[in-house]
């Protein structure tokens, strides 16, 4: 057992360190999302009338939770970007010769990457009364169970990406043209029912819409509130939430076995 | 357990281009074997293989006994690699670098700790044990990546241009600690580089050109091959001068970098003779003895491009 976990704990604790001794990252990764959300929020907030709103739900309110999963979106991609050097020249290499099993390598990696943006999105619920919402114990375990599942989903989307990239200029652009759509089109900036035919289904498809689905339920969790644009039911939310982590792990696990000997 | 690095018929290719063509060789505990070859010639390729890092596609490699295709695990339990490009994360310290490095292998407690002090003392770099990697000097640095690669105690050392970057001086001390290694551990030590000095401080050297082994053997036995002396003019038309001093002396020399390169048993008569018989198309005469240099433009008829 310990043969196990200790190749696992030692990668992990490196992310944290390396993250540690480079706060600046910590900035970087936090700041552009909460200016989104202060500048868009206020800017959009008197002219966001949704079709089917019924308690007068602010945009700040609204935009909020999406704010808290571009943060893990961010944290957790930045945290795979590493992966894309090391493992051509540098660090990587060292780990890549010893013997240890890549499934183990990379459920490592995603371990970092996860408590990375969870201690990100952690630092954005704090601002969550500034968004008007309020929760309790019960809705703050759940939220952190949920942000759990969604890091550590991201982190593998990441990490599946990475293994597979030869420069971060291509990781770059994998970026831009992929992973801000699928957060764009999640219900975190806008709710898929006043949204064109086309443009709802395409939401329905996109799995971060139910993780930000399961997020928005657990946030509202211990009020009689209901939030406003919570898509899918919970339950659905959760298990494709549940069934992305697992699909992406799994992916980003075939991938560096494929990449490597 | 078999005490042998056995390469048999080893060829790879990466789409289009065939990067190693069928080489053999075999490697002996206890010796250090040099892979020596300009960029391109398919070195890095082979070391990439030997230490797991890309699968063996066609051929045979057996390390220790034990088949690189099918035995991976065991394999890479017996293997120490350095690698040309920085392998320390430079943001932990040397003590934590070294640590990471141990729990991967399955070291871990008293016994690591005491395993990294031991060879921090070895390479000389314990008074900077909790300095981060990134204030070091090249040369330390590199002295931190040995003490890594041994710290597990493998059998087999794999280091990929393990002087590259270094002052004199700091590849004289690394060429000093491969020795000890492999004299007193026993351990089998295998390196690539460009540079003849540290080929020739191999037991056996192995030179490879555009992919095929072209030479293996101990640098003595390899120079002699090249015959007595090797004489370098440079003049004015090397051409003529060429097709010249072939006519009157019956050598053949070879232009490589601007110089004519011509091999002959007797060369201090040759230095004599060639000078009076062209005094004015002659700038300058080097006269020496043959190196690993010389043998590699004898064999491949090409100069050594670094």
């Amino acid at each position: 057992m310990q043969k196990i976990l200790l190749p696992i704990t030692t990668i992990w604790w490196r992310e944290i360190i390396r993250f540690y001794r480079q706060r600046s990252r910590l900035f970087s990764a936090i700041a552009q999302p909460l200016v989104f959300w202060i500048l868009i929020g206020s800017g959009l907030n008197a002219s966001f009338r949704p079709v089917g709103s019924v308690n007068g739900q602010s945009y700040i309110e609204y935009f909020y939770p999406g704010i808290v999963v571009l943060v893990l979106l961010f944290t957790s991609i930045f945290a795979t970007i590493s992966v894309v050097n090391d493992r051509r020249e540098g660090f990587l290499q060292g780990v890549l010769v010893a013997p240890v099993p890549r499934w183990r390598i990379v459920f490592a990696q995603a371990l970092g990457g996860t408590t990375l943006a969870l201690l990100q999105g952690v630092l954005l619920l704090i601002l969550a009364p500034m968004a008007g919402i309020q929760f309790g114990v019960a809705s703050l375990l759940f939220t952190l169970s949920v942000m759990t599942l969604l890091a550590f989903g991201l982190t593998n989307l990441g990490l599946l990406i990475a293994w597979r990239m030869e420069s971060t200029q291509g990781f770059h652009a994998i970026m831009n043209l992929l992973l801000i759509p699928i957060w764009l089109l999640s219900g975190a900036f806008f709710p898929s029912t006043g949204a064109p035919g086309w443009l709802a289904w395409t939401m329905k498809f996109n799995p971060l819409t139910y993780g930000l689905a399961a997020f928005r339920h657990s946030l509202y969790l211990d009020t009689t509130v209901k939030a406003f644009g919570e898509g899918p039911p919970w339950a659905l939310s959760m298990l494709i939430t549940g069934l992305f982590c697992v699909l992406t792990y799994v992916g980003a696990t075939l991938t560096a076995s494929a990449q490597t000997n | 357990m078999e005490n042998k690095l056995e390469v048999e018929n080893l060829s790879h290719s990466y789409q289009t281009r065939r990067a190693l063509n069928g080489v053999s060789f075999s490697v002996s505990c206890g010796e250090i074997f040099g892979l020596l070859g300009p960029n391109g010639s398919g070195k890095t390729t082979l070391f990439r293989i030997l230490s797991t890092l890309i699968p063996v596609t066609s051929g045979t490699v057996r390390i220790l006994g034990y088949d690189l295709t099918s035995e991976v695990k065991a394999i890479r339990n017996l293997l120490g690699v350095v690698f040309q490009h920085p392998g320390l994360d430079v943001k932990l310290t040397v003590t934590e670098n070294l640590r990471h490095h141990g729990h991967l292998y399955g070291l871990s407690g008293k016994t690591l700790h005491r395993r990294i002090s031991e060879l921090l003392e070895y390479v000389g770099v314990s008074d900077r044990a909790s300095d981060r990697v990134e204030v070091l000097s090249g040369g330390l640095q590199r002295r931190v990546e040995i003490a890594k690669a041994i710290l597990h105690s493998p059998r087999v050392l794999l280091l990929d241009e393990p002087t590259s970057g270094l002052d004199v001086t700091a590849r004289r001390q690394l060429n000093d600690y491969l020795r000890v290694l492999a004299d007193t551990e026993n351990i089998l030590v295998l390196l690539t580089t460009h540079l003849l000095d540290d080929a020739e401080a191999c037991n056996r050297v192995g030179i490879l050109d555009n992919g095929s082994l072209v030479a293996l053997g101990a640098p003595d036995e390899l120079k002699a091959q090249v015959g007595g002396d090797v004489v370098l003019i440079e003049g004015k038309s090397k051409e003529t001068l060429s097709t010249a001093i072939a006519e009157k002396f019956g050598v053949s020399p070879v232009l490589t970098d601007g110089q004519l390169r011509v091999e002959c048993e007797r060369g201090h008569e040759f230095v004599r003779d060639v000078v009076a018989a062209f005094p004015n198309q002659i700038q300058t005469v080097r006269f020496g003895r043959p190196t690993l240099e010389d043998v590699f433009i004898k064999l491949t008829g090409n100069p050594f491009v670094r």
